[in-house]
């Protein structure tokens, strides 16, 4: 017999605190990403080449991206630590069972 | 600074913390934690991974390579900020297996295995022991430093005899308060918030020695800038390599490492924390680097060439002249070691004591059954184990010489205990990870680790000889410990973290591929890398054997002490039995396991139970069955709906049947008592005119007149008779038609003259297209006439237009005429026009004119029957009807 579609029927579309909440989580994930990128960039630079002095400019360029990514992570994590209570409640509705996203 | 200063005020800060750590153990004992378990603990409690490497060993990095000390925060920081990816899984599953340590992880993720919580165990304490050798050799160095030049008071003690004071020191405070008793979760309040003071003192220690330096030495951060641009660190000679493969190196130990496990799952998991943490320990990072390269830079500058670059931090304020805050420096950097050394200790211990010892304990006096006797054993195991982690930690420190950069020393450990990540993040992510595989590529990593980066950093011909080096083991090129495979020319510590992850993770993934998992691993699997999926139960392991409820308790008093009674009391009570023998349900079993699994760790726990409820207690054969029982679970549930789905599209029905036999008895009793009441009328009038008669003295002319009445009421009667008779004939269907071609315009000039009976006084106009109407039927002609004349009359009768005009229209379409008649007077209203074709309708009763109401009921049947239709026409300006016939009936 063909399995009817029944239990763990995620909805396609979800009301707008849990697709906020979703986004969020996608930001939370790709923060990580985009902060990597950030950090790896000085090997584009590649200080060790120039003859510049540039210990000093780098310094601050890499002090002022840490900076805005714990400003960022900050930002983000009183969201999360909701989304992180609310999958307590409801596993299947905001996180499908392998830890990746459902539906959207 | 006098040596006995130093020394005392070292040991009024160690009995300080002595003191915290015992105010907040019996604040704990009595259930006051809520503060102890706030987010700030927290994440000050995961500072431990700032040692006395970043205390003293950043400035000399710093000195060194310029800004590359800076990845060994940057990964971390990566890894707080992205805690959704592994951080919230680790600490999930830590909290719900009641994980011990970083062994009890991987062990209890690969089925519970004890080989796997071995292997952990050793790299884990191989690769400490740099590390801790490291913090020692730190303090050791931090003392001489203040104790140089200062013959008065008490002499300074040679280094060794330092250092080995300061490992006793630590292994007393650590015994004392790391294992003072056996939590159900390796918990212990005192010592986190002990660490939580200490971090919040090097902290300070840092960025008051930082703000000296900027504000005090220099004149603010521009002048700031300027003396780093003019320092001999100015040009940053960043390797890509380095700068990559050192990012990624600190951020897999920062989860791998012992001691960050434990404070960052074991201690305190809670996703809250985590999640304030995810910011608030990158930031502590921040503000920890934040002057490491402004103090190198001054230190360079101002302290004479050849001093030690790694003592920055203490000796720049001493030069000043700064003997306090020199002071606080040196108790910053006697916390970073202290702290990290403790913790460290307690993790290794705890997994030596649940993955060695236990297990040795019970293979060999298994039979021993006094309560709390286990319990005796693993602390005495555990006592004895940090008192080993020191000793090496003390052994290594005195075989390296001592000598190295303490940065060099640290990143050794680092890449040891990266070997566990593969393992560990397959494991959380991937169901297909078997123990094979994780014991392949652990060994294979460790192996590689130790050959290419651990035995030489003892130094050419201290472990490994120095034609070893040069021409590779057995004589064999391509295994020279820096040049494996003949990859040259590559920086030793990338050659060794590359070769050890690369061949690591092959190994692992290779195991894994080709292996098949036992049922354990398998349910393992499935718990760990479905964590967040907690409806799902799961198969429960111990469904099989029986075990008997008393020997349970025997085994877990062993552990737990006397803990154990109540913990069996409250299950028996729970499951509604008194005394303090529950029934040893699958369910129980499984949580007495996780219970005792967070004393002396899955492994050992399982192995434990497995002696009493019976080894082979679970086979792939069980998980099948369970899962299929799932599915077809599923599947019914899946049944139901669709009958569900069904029994509600019946009910409807029904309800709608229902509705209609309602109304049909409605219609039938208003039927019964119209046609009484239609009846009865002329009934009425023709008994009264007769009884009249038969009084028999009225004059002629009355009796005529009476005669006369009863004549037409009489009349009238047949004719409603013969209705009603047509109408049932019709209705049935057993009506004879007499079909034959007829001309469709000849029918309607018969029905206008028939119908000009009806109301003969009024002069009525009637609109028609001859040509339009020359269509020849093959149909009943009677019948259809007899339908025209009753539309026609009822026009002539119920039209109130003044001058009132009907107006008959005939098309052809297909196989189908259509006639309309269409009058100018007042249009049925829409809730009337369903109802006009039932029986006895009448609209107002003003207009009566003898017939019962049963004329358009006649005319829907007769259209039936002639397989045609006949419907009112909304919209034309006035009471309109249409009638439909086929060209040919039946064809």
């Amino acid at each position: 017999m063909k399995r009817p579609r029944t239990l763990r029927r995620t909805p396609l579309f979800l009301p707008r605190p849990s697709y906020r909440m979703r986004r969020l989580v996608d930001a939370a994930r790709l923060l990580p990403v985009f902060g990597g990128f950030l950090l790896l960039l000085p090997i584009l630079w590649g200080p060790a080449e120039t003859s510049a002095r540039d210990t000093a400019s780098a310094g601050m360029y890499l002090f002022g991206v840490w900076a805005v990514l714990i400003g960022l992570a900050a930002w983000l994590a009183p969201g999360l630590a909701d989304a992180a209570d609310d999958s307590d409640a409801v596993p299947q509705a905001s996180v499908a069972p392998d830890g990746t996203e459902g539906d959207v | 600074m006098p040596f006995n200063v130093l020394v005392l005020s070292c040991f009024v800060y160690v009995i300080f913390l002595f003191a915290v750590a015992y105010v907040v153990e019996r604040r704990a004992a009595r259930g006051r934690v809520a503060w102890l378990r706030s987010p700030l603990v927290y994440t000050l409690s995961l500072s431990i991974y700032c040692t006395a490497w970043t205390f003293y060993g950043a400035v000399g990095y710093a000195a060194r390579s310029g800004l590359e000390f800076l990845t060994i925060y940057l990964g971390p920081t990566l890894v707080f900020i992205g805690w959704w990816w592994v951080l919230r899984k680790l600490v999930r599953i830590g909290r719900q297996h009641r994980v011990t340590s970083i062994g009890d992880l991987i062990s209890s993720r690969y089925g519970k295995s004890n080989l796997l919580g071995v292997i952990v165990t050793v790299m884990a304490v191989v690769a400490a022991t740099p590390y801790i050798a490291l913090q020692l050799q730190s303090v050791t160095l931090s003392f001489a430093v203040f104790a140089s030049g200062t013959p008065n008071g008490w002499a300074m003690p040679d280094r060794d005899a330092t250092a080995i004071w300061v490992a006793v020191g630590l292994a007393l405070f650590t015994v004392l308060f790391g294992t003072r008793n056996l939590d159900a979760k390796e918990q212990h309040h005192g010592v986190v918030t002990a660490i939580a003071v200490e971090a919040v003192v090097k902290l300070v220690a840092l960025l008051a020695v930082g703000i000296f330096v900027v504000w005090g030495l220099a004149d603010g951060p521009a002048d700031m800038a300027r003396r780093i641009d003019a320092s001999k660190i100015a040009d940053w000679p960043l390797q890509p390599g380095r700068w990559f493969g050192l990012i990624f190196l600190a951020g897999a130990a920062v989860i791998c490492l012992p001691r960050m496990f434990q404070v960052l799952v074991v201690e305190d998991g809670d996703e809250r924390h985590l999640a304030r943490a995810s910011w608030a320990f990158p930031l502590y990072l921040f503000l920890m680097s934040l002057f490491i390269v402004p103090i190198a830079v001054m230190g360079l500058e101002r302290l004479p060439a050849g001093s030690n670059p790694d003592m920055f931090v203490l000796t720049l304020p001493l030069s000043e002249g700064r003997g306090g805050l020199a002071m606080l420096a040196f108790l910053g950097g006697f916390s970073s070691a202290t702290s990290m050394v403790i913790i460290e200790a307690i993790a290794l211990s705890t997994m030596v004591s649940n993955h060695i010892v236990m297990p040795l304990w019970l293979r060999f006096r298994p039979q021993t059954a006094v309560s709390g006797d286990l319990r005796r054993i693993v602390l005495l195991a555990r006592r004895c184990s940090i008192a080993a982690v020191l000793a090496l930690g003390y052994g290594y420190y005195r075989l390296s010489g001592g000598s190295a950069a303490l940065a060099a020393i640290g990143l050794i450990s680092f890449a040891g205990v990266a070997q566990v990540l593969p393992a560990m993040l397959g494991g959380i992510f991937w169901r297909g990870a078997t123990r094979v595989g994780a014991v392949a590529g652990l060994s294979i990593g460790f192996v590689t680790w130790a050959y290419t980066m651990f035995l030489p950093s003892f130094g050419p011909d201290g472990v490994i000889s120095a034609r070893v080096f040069a021409e590779g083991a057995f004589g064999v090129s391509w295994l020279r410990p820096q040049a494996l495979l003949g990859v040259e020319g590559m920086d030793p510590l990338l050659h060794a973290v590359f070769w050890s992850l690369i061949l690591n993770t092959t190994a692992f993934i290779a195991g894994s591929l080709l292996t098949f998992p036992g049922p354990v691993e398998r349910l393992q699997g499935a718990a760990f890398v479905n964590v967040f999926d907690e409806d799902d139960a799961g198969p429960r392991p111990w469904t099989r054997g029986q075990a008997e409820p008393e020997a349970l308790l025997v085994m877990t008093q062993r552990i737990l002490g006397d803990a154990a009674l109540g913990l069996f009391a409250d299950e028996a009570k729970a499951q509604g039995k008194a005394g303090y023998l529950p029934d040893a349900s699958p369910e129980f079993v499984e949580r007495l396991e996780r219970r005792l699994a967070g004393s002396v760790g899955a492994a050992t726990a399982h192995a434990m139970i497995s002696e009493l409820v019976g080894r082979d207690r679970v086979s792939v054969e069980d998980l099948m069955a369970v899962a299929n029982e799932a599915a077809q679970i599923m599947e019914y549930s899946g049944k139901l709906e669709a009958q569900q789905v069904e029994l509600s599209r019946t009910a409807g029905a029904l309800r709608e049947a229902n509705e209609k036999l309602t109304q049909v008895s409605e219609q039938k009793d208003a039927f019964l008592s119209q046609i009484s009441h239609e009846l009865r009328t002329p009934m009425t009038s023709i008994r009264a005119f007769s009884e009249l008669l038969m009084e028999g003295d009225a004059p002629l002319e009355t009796v005529n007149a009476q005669a006369g009445i009863i004549n037409t009421e009489a009349i009238r009667l047949t004719r409603l008779l013969d209705d009603l008779l047509d109408l049932s004939v019709l209705e049935n269907g057993s009506v004879q038609l007499d079909v034959g071609l007829a001309n469709l315009c000849q029918m309607i000039d018969r029905a206008l003259v028939a119908a000009g009976n009806t109301g003969p006084e009024r002069s009525f106009a009637v609109d028609r297209n001859i040509i339009a109407e020359d269509i020849f039927l093959r149909t009943d002609a009677d019948r259809l006439v007899q339908v025209f004349i009753n539309l026609i009359s009822n026009a002539r009768k119920y039209c109130d237009a003044v001058n009132p005009r009907l107006r008959i229209v005939v098309r052809q379409k297909g196989g189908r005429v259509t006639v309309d008649f269409i009058d100018n007077g007042t249009a049925i209203p829409k809730a009337s026009q369903a109802l006009i074709f039932e029986k006895f309708a009448r609209l107002t009763d003003q207009t009566r004119a003898g017939g019962a109401g049963l004329g358009l009921a006649i005319c829907r049947e007769v259209m039936t029957n002639l397989g045609g239709s006949i419907g009112y026409l909304p919209g034309q300006g006035g009471a309109a009807f249409r009638v439909t016939v086929p060209l040919r009936i039946g064809g």
